[in-house]
Parts: structure tokens; C-alpha cells; sequence
């Protein structure tokens, strides 16, 4: 398939300006050992905007995500090249400190994680690497976070309970607030309702809403109708290849590419 | 175009499609039978046109339910989305074509008694009214085949029938200053020439309902040469 290698710039509704771009990747590559899992990805991630990715299983969309905070350098064998500019600097250089950047680009997995410790450790842990704040700071900022992941009032009375024992939606919420501790630039969501119940669903899709306030984030998802609700901007990857990213209006309504239209009006396969 | 995934999907909108076109039939042969009643008396041609105003009443309410489960149930968005749309506006366009022709025909019927006048009745009033039935006939054909550059085509004609509508109430005006005994007849004219013209403007809006589900743009309220450049735009 030969799709256009040119880098895709979301156009932000007219008489707006154009949004800087929080992360740009630039002839992006991965490849799995031999397997190449992107082809020259090109694409801005714009500021403080939601950004949705959606393709088929094995598209490389959670690949593309991993690339974004080098979750990939955990494995061997995995390896990227060209450029993902954040804030206008390279993070596959070498000298890249990675437990910064990631402390700067968060990420939430599909299945909620949480440490098994409790409700307020599961918070001051990430925090307590990279701050060394006095005890009145840490429950301040405790309280911040569970407040950010709208979970402040479910949590402020059992904050010593383990955080598994919460239930699923919550746990992931409290995923969210971890992330969110640290207060990074970004979140990285692979998925991160797939796991839970119509409510909290909708709970966690509010929160995007309200974090992108503050935050640019990322979301991979396989829920067309979410991509549709939460993201200001959309991405159709196929075998490894963005095939069309602009506004997600227009994905929607008046996709450019025949290709997108046939995904999302569920003509594939 | 591929197919859904969900073959059900598939059969849904091949159930409103043709619904349409069904409907669109019914309301084409109800204008037909307004026609023989601008010529001539004919009892069964009346009682028809009744029978067929409800059939289309009916159709208009279960084909907007039908649009409103694929909606419900299927989350369509793109071409999907807007075909749903735009069917549900077509089902109203055509509802309102059926009211325009049953009012033609009660006029048709009462204006037949009024010797004066009858033969712009009869001539000009019929061949507009033929008129505006090839231009529904043909934004149908067009939704069948989801053809643009044919709805444009259409969009084209409106003009003819608002042209031809002018020039009948011209000619009747012309009638009422000369002779005031032609007032009442000439008022009734002009109210069935009024719903021709109405019925071409449904046409029209049929046609750009069509346009907009295959090229994705909204041509309401564009001129027909606008209309005409964004179509053969690819």
C-alpha cells in the first residue's frame, strides 16, 4: 500500500491557532527483533488536546504509545529510529534520562495495576522517587491527585485500605491518580476502560475531558464510539502505517481516506 | 461499497433504502392520479388519493422509527451516518409532497365545476405539474443510485418550475384585471400552481439530500453552480 509519507498536522478549527505540538514524531520506525511493527510514522500529538488512536488488532497503535515514554527499552530486542521531538527534544537520543521522561509522560495500562499497598502508598510511592516532600506536602498532594481522578470523596475515608480491594473502575481511577501524582505533561491510556463497567467507563471518560485542561494525553483504544466521545483529535492505523490522523470530527463524519471510512463504519474484514 | 461486518447491519439499511423508494413510488402515482383529476373528473382517482395520504402517513412514522433503531443500535458514523440522516429527511420531503398533491387534487376537483379559466387549468397547470413529477421521478432515480451528478442535475430544474410558476400567475393576473368574474377561479389556480412549485422544491431538497450523503457536503442554501463544481470536485 502506498499511503502518504507526509507528516499529518492536525488543523485546529479555523480562526484558532494552530496548537504547538506537545510530541512530534518524525519517519518514526519500530521494529520487534526483525518484525518492523511501524512504518515511517509521522504525526504531531498537539497540546493539551486529546488524541485518539484506533486500528485493528495489531495495527500498532499500543506499539506507537509504547514508543511515546520508551516503555519499549524495557525489552530487548525492540528498537526505534527516527525522532519523537517532546518539547522539542529527541527522547530516542541515548543520553536520554528515561525514569524522568516517564516521569514527564505518564502511562495507564488496560488492566488496572495498582501496588498492592494502600490506597495513599499506592500515590506516595511514584511521588516519593522523584520529591522529597514533608508529610503535610505528601497528603496535600495525595489529596491533589485523588481529587484530579475524580476519586477523592470514594477514597478520603479508607486511604490506609489496600487499593486492591477496590473495584475495578476504581482501581483504574486510582491507576489514573498515581499517574497524575507525579505531575507529568502527558498521559498515555492504552486502553484504559476495556476492563471495566458502563459507569465507570463513563467516569474515566470525563476525567480525560478534565485532565486535557492541564495535560496532553494519548489514548489507544478499540472502542470507536469512546475514540468518537473523548478525543479532539484521531489517528487510523493499519498494519504499522498511519493512514489518516486529522480532527476527529471530520474521521467521523467525512473521513478522508476509503480505508478509514471502511474501519469505522465497520466494513473491515 | 463493502459490506458491514455485521451482515445484519447491512439488511437494516437495505430495509430503509428500500423503504424510501417504496414511499417514493406511492407518492409519485398519487401525483399522477392529481394529474388525471386536473383533467377530468374521475370518483375513484379521489377516493384514491386519500387512501394513498394515509399509506404515506404511515410510511413516513415507521421509516423514522427504523432510522431511529439503526441509530440506537448501530452507532452509525460517515457515509452510514449521513445516509441515515438523510433518509429520515427525504421520508419527511416526501410526506410534504403527499399533502402538496392531495391539496391539488380537492382543488383540482373543485375548480373543474368553474368553466372560466379551465384551460389554463388544463394546459399550462398540467404541464407544470408533469414537470415537477419528472423532477421527483428523476431525485429518486438519483437516490437509488446514489448518483450526485444526477441530484445536481435535478437541483438544475428547480428553476423551470419556480419560471413556469411565475408565468402562470402573470398570465392570471393579467385575466383578474381584465375580467373580476375569473377572481375566484384564478385564486384557486394560483393555490394548486403554488403546491406544484412547493413539490419542485421537495424535489429539490431530495436531490441535495442525495448529494450530501455521497460527497459529504452540505449544498443547502449553495447555488446550482456551486452545486454543480463541488460535485464533479473529487
Amino acid at each position: 500500500m502506498d499511503f502518504e509519507a507526509v507528516a499529518v498536522r492536525p488543523e485546529v478549527a479555523s480562526g484558532e491557532r494552530a496548537a504547538a505540538p506537545k510530541i512530534a514524531c518524525r519517519k518514526l520506525d519500530f521494529f520487534y527483533g526483525k518484525f518492523q511493527g511501524l512504518k515511517n510514522i509521522n504525526l504531531d500529538i498537539a497540546e493539551r488536546q486529546v488524541t485518539a488512536f484506533i486500528g485493528p488488532s495489531g495495527c500498532g497503535k499500543s506499539t506507537l504509545l509504547r514508543t511515546l515514554n520508551r516503555m519499549y527499552s524495557l525489552y530487548p530486542g525492540q528498537r526505534a529510529t527516527g525522532e519523537i521531538l517532546f518539547n522539542g527534544e529527541n527522547i530516542l537520543d541515548s543520553g536520554v534520562d528515561l525514569n524522568m521522561l516517564r516521569a514527564k509522560i505518564g502511562m495507564v495500562f488496560q488492566k488496572p495495576t495498582p501496588f498492592p499497598m494502600s490506597i495513599y502508598d499506592n500515590i506516595a510511592f511514584g511521588v516519593s522517587l522523584y520529591e522529597n516532600l514533608s508529610q503535610r506536602d505528601m497528603d496535600e498532594r495525595v489529596e491533589w491527585a485523588l481529587t484530579k481522578a475524580a476519586m477523592w470523596n470514594e477514597a478520603k475515608d479508607k486511604l490506609r485500605q489496600s487499593g486492591m480491594a477496590l473495584s475495578g473502575g476504581q482501581q483504574q481511577r486510582l491507576c489514573i491518580a498515581r499517574a497524575v501524582a507525579v505531575k507529568p505533561e502527558v498521559l498515555l491510556l492504552d486502553e484504559p476502560t476495556s476492563a471495566l463497567d458502563p459507569i465507570s467507563t463513563a467516569k474515566i471518560e470525563e476525567l480525560m475531558t478534565e485532565l486535557k485542561t492541564d495535560y496532553t494525553i494519548a489514548i489507544v483504544t478499540h472502542n470507536m464510539q469512546q475514540a468518537a466521545r473523548v478525543s479532539d483529535f484521531t489517528a487510523y492505523m493499519y498494519l504499522g502505517e498511519l493512514i489518516e490522523f486529522g480532527q476527529t470530527d471530520t474521521i467521523f463524519l467525512r473521513p478522508k481516506r476509503k480505508e478509514t471510512e471502511d474501519y469505522i463504519t465497520g466494513r473491515f474484514g | 461499497m463493502n459490506v458491514h461486518t455485521h451482515k445484519q447491519f447491512d439488511t437494516e439499511m437495505e430495509a430503509i433504502r428500500s423503504g424510501v423508494l417504496a414511499m417514493g413510488g406511492l407518492v409519485e402515482a398519487q401525483l399522477r392520479r392529481a394529474i388525471v383529476l386536473l383533467e377530468a373528473d374521475d370518483k375513484d382517482a379521489i377516493a384514491q388519493v386519500k387512501i394513498d395520504e394515509k399509506q404515506i402517513n404511515q410510511m413516513q412514522i415507521s421509516l423514522d422509527q427504523m432510522c431511529s433503531q439503526i441509530i440506537a443500535r448501530r452507532q452509525p458514523t460517515a457515509i452510514d451516518l449521513r445516509f441515515v440522516l438523510m433518509i429520515s429527511k427525504i421520508v419527511n420531503e416526501l410526506e410534504r409532497v403527499g399533502d402538496e398533491t392531495k391539496k391539488i387534487a380537492y382543488k383540482a376537483a373543485e375548480t373543474r365545476t368553474i368553466d372560466r379559466l379551465s384551460h389554463v387549468r388544463r394546459y399550462d397547470v398540467v404541464r407544470t405539474t408533469e414537470r415537477a413529477h419528472e423532477m421527483l421521478q428523476l431525485a429518486l432515480d438519483a437516490f437509488a443510485r446514489l448518483d450526485a451528478g444526477a441530484a445536481a442535475g435535478v437541483i438544475d430544474r428547480d428553476e423551470e418550475i419556480d419560471a413556469a410558476f411565475l408565468a402562470i400567475m402573470r398570465q392570471l393576473i393579467s385575466y383578474m384585471m381584465e375580467d373580476p368574474r375569473t377572481i375566484t377561479p384564478a385564486l384557486e389556480i394560483i393555490f394548486i400552481a403554488k403546491s406544484i412549485e412547493r413539490i419542485g422544491d421537495h424535489a429539490k431538497n431530495i436531490a441535495e439530500a442525495v448529494v450530501q450523503v455521497v460527497k459529504g457536503i452540505d449544498v443547502r442554501h449553495a447555488s446550482a453552480e456551486q452545486i454543480r463544481a463541488e460535485v464533479a470536485n473529487e
